[in-house]
């Protein structure tokens, strides 16, 4: 919300500086985002009286002599085509700040010192300006856009600064408004908060007229969607003779950031800003049918706005008709054909409290906002509206634009918001608190805040305006109150009244924080992704129509269509992680997210779907292989006191050969390989990466599982290498599965030599093993260890055609 | 003396002079003092070609040299052995400046290492962790957050839907509603987790983290608050932090304060962090509003409540000096190594 300090100043006096006033705002719940004086830019630029000015020969230049009054008698040289003996202009004076401007003399390029100078061998000691120069525009001031000096009246002092001719030693507040306070979106709302926080009175604005006999006869307005529209007034001006507005009004509208049109156009303007309601101004003799009818626009209707545009509607917009015609997009924008021309001689300006939600929303549909659909959005209130209408009355006079008719409409569909009366216990305001605030700085904070309090014994009572909807009970008095009071006076106390609890993590999250920090020890770093992801990237992983994975959540209004699903796999952000890290030259690395996959039941969503907690790492680099990343799942499984099992598996973005599927305890939880290179390919992947996935909701199952100490064997182990040569697409797991089937007394397994070549024949490997033998209630006798090497070969070679290598 | 003990102390002290390693001396050593076969040994076969009467004393010669010959060549090999381990210390100076060899070790993502140290100070404080779900349905995401549909501020945070019904919550605060619809108080719990918004810019980032604190019991006040949230920032800003409340608004809360902390970096004199206020924004908090207690079924009259939300990357951020929000979401392995703080 923008409030020009002179502005604020017509409601409440302020005699404090405005950093003060910052301060003071700040502390009653309003933050000023930013704070400058209009003409923040400008100095030492006063009003100079050109006493001579003679051509410099073969120039455009002149060379004048300019009195600055107090501040002396200077040459100053000018190429500007309207300087002339006699005439007053802005002079800056030597060390002045002024806008540099571009070549074409009206673009500002940033800000400069005038320096002593000489222009064609003549001294210049300062500059003459033009209005661009100053940052005035014709708003502002009348010929600041002229391509030459600004001119001043005949009459200005010499000497003088410029800047309060020029309305730039004006301030701006730039103030941030809680939603809770719609109310505070307009400068009377502000004024009246600072009267209450400087404790001053408020001057509300003047609403007086006169209205004489001219009216319509059987005009009527109806509303049709009282949900929609809760109040409609209108009022009708005759006599009209459409101008520009006073140079006072033009400037506020500026300082605020809207352009002036005319005055009857200004005045809707300047009262939305002013009293933050809402209006229109409709040229009331394209209206048909001396009526007004607020209805919803049928199917595919449509309105041309006055900025020309062609919008179709649906039945959830709402719209402004004649007796005929649609003259308006309720609460948004006007209709082109009853807008306001230079001939417009009679006016019916509306003042209306529209459903906010309703404005928003049709404002989003149709893509057309404004300053009205803006204002409707955060919420009008009820008795703004006939202010509203009272005070354009009052400016139509005012800047003598129009005559005031007796024609007054004001329709309250009933849904009005009307002032109450609300009682409280103090006693109860104090509990929220934590302190005890003296009853007569209650009363006298809630007085200049003009709730009109009344205390009896513990009751406050007090008089909600109707443009407080938020106050409902005792906390919001309590807020009411300290917000003036003012929190410095809470005295922090340590939960003193709670009862003791006994808190921290539950099994799971502890857990899940256990593995994490055994995935860092090998190496990865934790990353977080996006919970979403984009459908190109299910085909990146070349899935199938039918896959699972393609039954993704998707969002409504995303901001992209990259951001569009929820992930129904965590694989592809990881592969885009590493994309990423081997674009930048990253090429080694391991990685790990805990995140959720989400899957729906149902689509679009009908219950709430599941969020399965998932792991996926990733390690990539030449140093890598799927054996590095199958380590990582033994890690896995060891942290959380489980086995995995692995057998071959296929992934439609993983190598056909280098891929496994993970399995705990006989259900699958997750995969693991290689990525495939057609992925690598179209990444631009230098190095290779392997990547897997596991689903931790599955095993949250075996969370809390203590770590057991077994006791150390009683008699001596034994250890035997054997080397076994078997065809080569037997695999290791067969192997060692085999060997343990065939001996209870085995506990560990380790393959540490894989060879082929010719000496053992074409299509067969030979696998080196250590077996360790643990004795169990007994120690081995001097034969029982060959004995089990014997049974284990012989099963090897009955079920894998497995030979003791020679 | 035996002329022959003689002239074997003569051979180990002539022998010795030439000795230059241990192992040298060893197998010199070897010579005279190995067993019985050693030249010492060797004397002692000898016996039986001497008389009976000079036996005890050639006996006696004989022990006085072996224990000559070890201390002699014991000290030899001592000294050789100090010289040799010397020369190989010497051998194998290096260059101290050569550059590390890197541990493995990787790091937990900053935004985990915040919302540990979060969750320790108030697991002390006897709260409990609650993770609710990071699909909400409107009803608690806003509707029982006393948001109702048309309220202005659903305006604060642009939301996604995933249908009328479903959304990616936009606050942890939904998860107070599943804890209180559970649970009489007294009730204290945490919920961090991801929160969704519809916002992507330099400083917006579409998903973030946040951390959800509520306490609701007897008599709970905004004095409360402050003390609680006090002992928060001297934990994890450093003692000597202050928090300063300043009003705001938020749909559940009422009375809502912002809460500042004085700046950790210059301690309240003014800098660039905190822009020269001494003040650093760190979260928003209040006392529960009494209709988000009804809609759990709390009784106001019995109970109060207060509640804070911290953004998580923020105080990130602000912990490690990350300037750019989207960092934390891009994995690079350079980004995640430097942040080793367990």
């Amino acid at each position: 919300m923008i409030a020009p300090l002179s502005w604020l100043k017509d409601y409440v006096d302020i005699d404090i500086t405005p950093q003060e006033l910052e301060e003071k705002l700040f502390s009653c719940g309003f933050e000023v985002e930013e704070l400058y004086e209009v003409g923040k830019d400008i100095s030492k630029v006063v009003v100079g009286h050109v006493l001579e000015c003679e051509p410099i020969p073969d120039t455009h230049l002149h060379v004048c002599q300019v009195d600055c009054g107090e501040h002396g008698t200077f040459q100053i040289c000018c190429g500007a085509d309207n300087v002339k003996a006699g005439g007053k202009y802005p002079a800056a004076l030597v060390g002045a700040t002024v806008y540099a401007t571009a070549k074409d003399h009206k673009t500002v390029e940033g800000v400069m010192t005038i320096g002593k100078g000489k222009l064609r061998g003549v001294e210049s000691h300062g500059m003459l300006c033009s209005g661009v120069e100053l940052g005035v525009n014709e708003n502002m001031y009348p010929g600041a856009e002229y391509n030459g000096l600004l001119v001043f009246p005949e009459d200005t002092p010499v000497g003088a600064d410029v800047k309060p001719i020029l309305g730039l030693d004006d301030w701006i507040f730039d103030i941030g408004i809680t939603a809770n306070r719609p109310d505070c979106q307009s400068i009377v709302g502000i004024a009246r908060e600072i009267a209450a926080v400087l404790e001053k009175p408020f001057k509300a604005p003047a609403l007086d007229y006169t209205e004489d006999d001219v009216t319509i006869d059987n005009f009527k307005v109806t509303v049709d969607c009282p949900e929609l529209c809760h109040r409609y007034s209108a009022h009708y001006i005759h006599d009209v003779k459409i101008e520009e507005s006073p140079l006072w009004m033009k400037r506020r509208l500026n300082l605020v950031g809207i352009g002036a049109i005319s005055n009857v156009v200004d005045i809707t303007n300047y009262i939305l800003k002013e009293l933050g309601q809402p209006m229109h101004a409709f040229d009331y003799t394209t209206l048909e049918g001396d009526a007004i009818n607020v209805r919803r626009a049928a199917e595919g209707e449509k309105i041309i706005t006055l900025d020309e545009d062609e919008l179709t509607l649906t039945t959830e917009n709402m719209l402004i008709c004649d007796g005929v015609k649609p003259v308006a997009l309720a609460g948004v924008m006007g209709g082109l054909n009853s807008e306001i021309k230079d001939s417009t001689t009679t006016v019916l300006f509306e003042s209306a409290k529209f459903a906010r939600d309703n404005i928003r929303r049709t404002s989003r549909a149709v893509g057309k906002s404004s300053d009205s659909s803006a204002r409707y959005a955060k919420g009008v209130d009820e008795y703004a509206t006939v202010m509203a209408l009272k005070r354009a009355c009052h400016l139509i006079e005012e800047l003598g634009c129009g005559k005031v008719g007796k024609l007054h409409v004001d329709v309250n569909t009933g849904n009005s918001v009307e002032p109450r009366e609300m009682s409280v216990s103090i006693q109860k305001v104090n509990a929220v608190l934590g302190i005890t605030v003296p009853t007569e700085d209650i009363i006298r904070i809630m007085t200049n805040l003009c709730f009109e309090p009344k205390v009896d014994g513990d009751t406050l009572t007090i008089q909600v305006p109707a443009y407080r909807e938020d106050m409902e009970g005792y906390q919001d008095v309590a807020e009411e109150v300290i917000r003036m009071y003012g929190y410095e006076h809470i005295t922090p106390t340590f939960l003193a009244s709670a009862t003791v609890t006994s808190g921290g993590e539950t099994v799971e999250q502890k857990t899940e924080m256990r593995l994490k920090k055994a995935l860092c020890a090998t190496g990865a770093h934790e990353c977080i992704h996006y919970s979403f992801f984009s459908p190109s990237d299910l085909d990146l992983l070349r899935l199938p129509e039918d896959a699972p994975e393609r039954h993704a959540i998707r969002i409504m209004n995303p901001l992209s269509e990259e951001i569009s699903i929820m992930r129904t796999t965590l694989a592809a952000s990881m592969i885009h992680a590493v994309e990423r890290n081997q674009k930048k030259a990253n090429l080694e690395g391991r990685l790990y997210e805990v995140a959720k996959k989400f899957i729906a039941k149902e689509l679009p969503l009908v219950e709430y779907p599941e969020e399965r907690q998932t792991l996926c790492v990733s390690v990539f680099g030449e140093k890598e292989s799927f054996f590095t990343l199958k380590g990582i799942a033994e890690t896995v499984a060891k942290t959380l006191h489980v086995e995995f099992e692995y057998a071959p598996a296929t992934k439609t973005f993983l190598h056909p050969f280098q891929t496994a599927s993970i399995s705990c305890n006989g259900e699958e939880i997750g995969y693991l390989g290689t990525l495939s290179y057609e992925i690598m390919d179209e990444c631009d992947m230098r190095v290779p990466m392997y990547l897997m996935e596991i689903d931790l909701e599955a095993l949250t199952k075996y969370y809390g599982k203590k770590a057991m100490f077994t006791p150390l064997p009683k008699f001596p182990e034994e250890q035997r290498d054997l080397a076994i040569v078997v065809d080569k697409n037997v695999s290791c797991g067969e192997i060692e599965k085999t060997m343990k089937e065939a001996c209870k007394y085995i506990t560990s397994i380790k393959l540490f030599d894989i060879y082929e070549g010719a000496q053992i024949g074409e299509d067969k490997k030979s696998m080196a093993f250590t077996v360790l033998f643990t004795p169990k209630d007994e120690a081995f006798g001097p034969e029982s260890v060959d004995g089990f090497v014997k049974k284990i070969l012989k099963q090897l070679g009955k079920n894998l055609g497995a030979e003791l290598r020679s | 003396m035996n002329a022959n003990l003689e002239a074997i102390k003569q051979e180990i002290i002539a022998g010795a002079e030439g000795l230059s390693s241990s192992k040298e001396v060893y197998e010199f050593k070897k010579l005279f003092l190995d067993g019985k076969t050693g030249k010492i040994g060797l004397l002692m076969k000898e016996m039986k070609n001497i008389p009976n009467e000079e036996k005890a004393a050639y006996g006696k010669g004989v022990n006085e040299l072996k224990a000559w010959a070890l201390e002699f060549l014991g000290g030899l090999d001592e000294k050789m052995k100090a010289k040799e381990l010397q020369a190989r210390y010497e051998a194998e100076k290096i260059d101290i400046t050569l550059p590390a060899v890197e541990t493995t070790e990787g790091n937990l993502h900053p935004i985990t290492l915040v919302r540990n140290e979060i969750i320790d100070i108030f697991a002390g404080m006897g709260f409990e962790i609650f993770e609710g779900p990071e699909i909400e349905t409107d009803y608690y995401n806003f509707t029982a957050l006393n948001t109702p549909q048309d309220h202005p501020a659903r305006d604060m945070q642009d939301t996604f839907y995933l249908s009328p019904e479903f959304l990616l919550r936009t606050q942890t605060s939904a998860g107070q509603i599943h804890v209180m619809e559970k649970k009489q108080p007294p009730i204290k719990i945490l919920s961090p987790g991801k929160v969704f918004r519809s916002d992507d810019d330099a400083t917006h980032s579409p998903m973030f983290s946040q951390m959800e604190g509520l306490v609701v019991d007897k008599g709970i006040t905004l004095c409360d608050l402050q003390g609680m949230l006090d002992k928060f920032v001297e934990k994890i800003y450093g003692e000597g932090t202050k928090t300063r409340l300043r009003p705001s608004y938020f749909p559940f809360t009422e009375p809502s304060v912002e809460v500042d902390c004085s700046c950790f970096e210059c301690g309240g004199k003014g800098c660039k962090l905190c822009k020269g206020t001494g003040w650093i924004e760190i979260l928003g908090a209040g006392i529960v509003n009494n209709h988000v207690l009804e809609n759990c079924g709390v009784d106001p009259n019995e109970y109060s409540g207060l509640a804070f939300g911290i953004g998580i990357e923020r105080t990130a951020m602000l912990k490690y000096g990350i300037n750019n929000i989207k960092m934390l979401f891009e994995s690079d392995v350079k980004v995640l190594g430097q942040l080793n703080d367990k």
